[in-house]
């Protein structure tokens, strides 16, 4: 099958990835891929983000498939039931919010930045020599800390479960790919 | 004869699209974001799709009714 423009996107997915070790700011652009596919499923009723776009998807499809660094086993059940996923995406959006609340803490001077990246939510990694750029108020860092924190979080389970299960594994519980099937649900019930 | 085609379970698909990518006859799209369907004209049984749905929702099975 013919490559299209979109095919590609997953060079755009590692970009991302790679510049948070340069550039803590460039993680604000993680919010394209926040906002893109809520703004498609809203829109147009469809899944098209997950389908063709998402660049993510198709970076652990290429490691997965053409580099090989997948077991290609069937994913445990319980991963694939609803309460996982819909667990899943409540955990994710409560840990969101904190991280929101966190830099609003931040913009009020009642807690300094911390130059750290987060990984599971647990471990600290000390992240300064990517805070580059010293003159933008505190809570903009603050916050492009604690973003690429997740999405760094997220790549790192989508490896986890790519190497034991399938190479697409993340997209079975994946919060975006749960929050558009979810809104996509929504609309086609509001439609009859 | 019955021929084998794919199903899929509807409830717990994904819709992520995976399936939609391999299948080489085109057979199978995402109904309104919420789960793939399969052309069952278009279906030749041959597996890719099997093979890549990452939840593992999919199955050869006879197609023929009244098996
Ligand atoms: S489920 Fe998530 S990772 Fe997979 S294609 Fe959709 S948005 Fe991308
Ligand atoms: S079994 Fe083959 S032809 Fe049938 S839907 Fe799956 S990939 Fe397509
Ligand atoms: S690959 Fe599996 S989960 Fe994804 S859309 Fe196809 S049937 Fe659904």
């Amino acid at each position: 099958m013919k490559n299209k423009w979109y095919d590609y996107l997953w060079i755009a997915s590692a970009l991302y990835l790679s510049l948070g070790f340069f550039n803590i700011l460039f993680a604000w652009l993680g919010l394209i891929c926040f906002a893109t596919p809520l703004l498609i499923s809203v829109i147009t009723g469809s899944k098209a983000y997950c389908n063709k776009y998402c660049g993510r998807g198709q970076l652990f499809d290429l490691l997965g498939k053409k580099l090989k660094l997948s077991r290609n086993k069937s994913i445990p059940q319980w991963i694939r039931s609803k309460w996982f996923r819909y667990g899943f995406l409540t955990f994710f959006m409560l840990m969101f919010m904190l991280m929101i609340f966190n830099s609003v803490l931040v913009f009020k001077d009642v807690k300094s930045l911390s130059q750290a990246v987060t990984l599971l939510w647990t471990f600290r990694i000390p992240w300064h020599w990517a805070h580059k750029i010293t003159e933008v108020p505190a809570w903009v860092s603050q916050f492009a800390f604690g973003f690429y924190s997740v999405m760094l979080t997220s790549t790192i389970l989508g490896i986890i479960t790519m190497l034991l299960y399938k190479p697409r594994s993340w997209c079975v519980y994946c919060p975006m790919g749960t929050m558009t099937q979810l809104i996509c649900k929504v609309r086609a019930g509001a439609e009859k | 004869m019955a021929k084998r085609i794919a199903s899929i379970s509807g409830h717990e698909c994904v819709a992520c699209g995976c399936c939609v990518k391999v299948c080489p006859r085109n057979a199978i799209t995402i109904r309104k974001g919420i789960h793939a369907v399969v052309d069952s004209s278009k279906c030749t049984g041959c597996g890719s799709c099997v093979r890549e749905c990452p939840a593992s929702v999919i199955a050869l099975s006879e197609s023929g009714v009244g098996l």
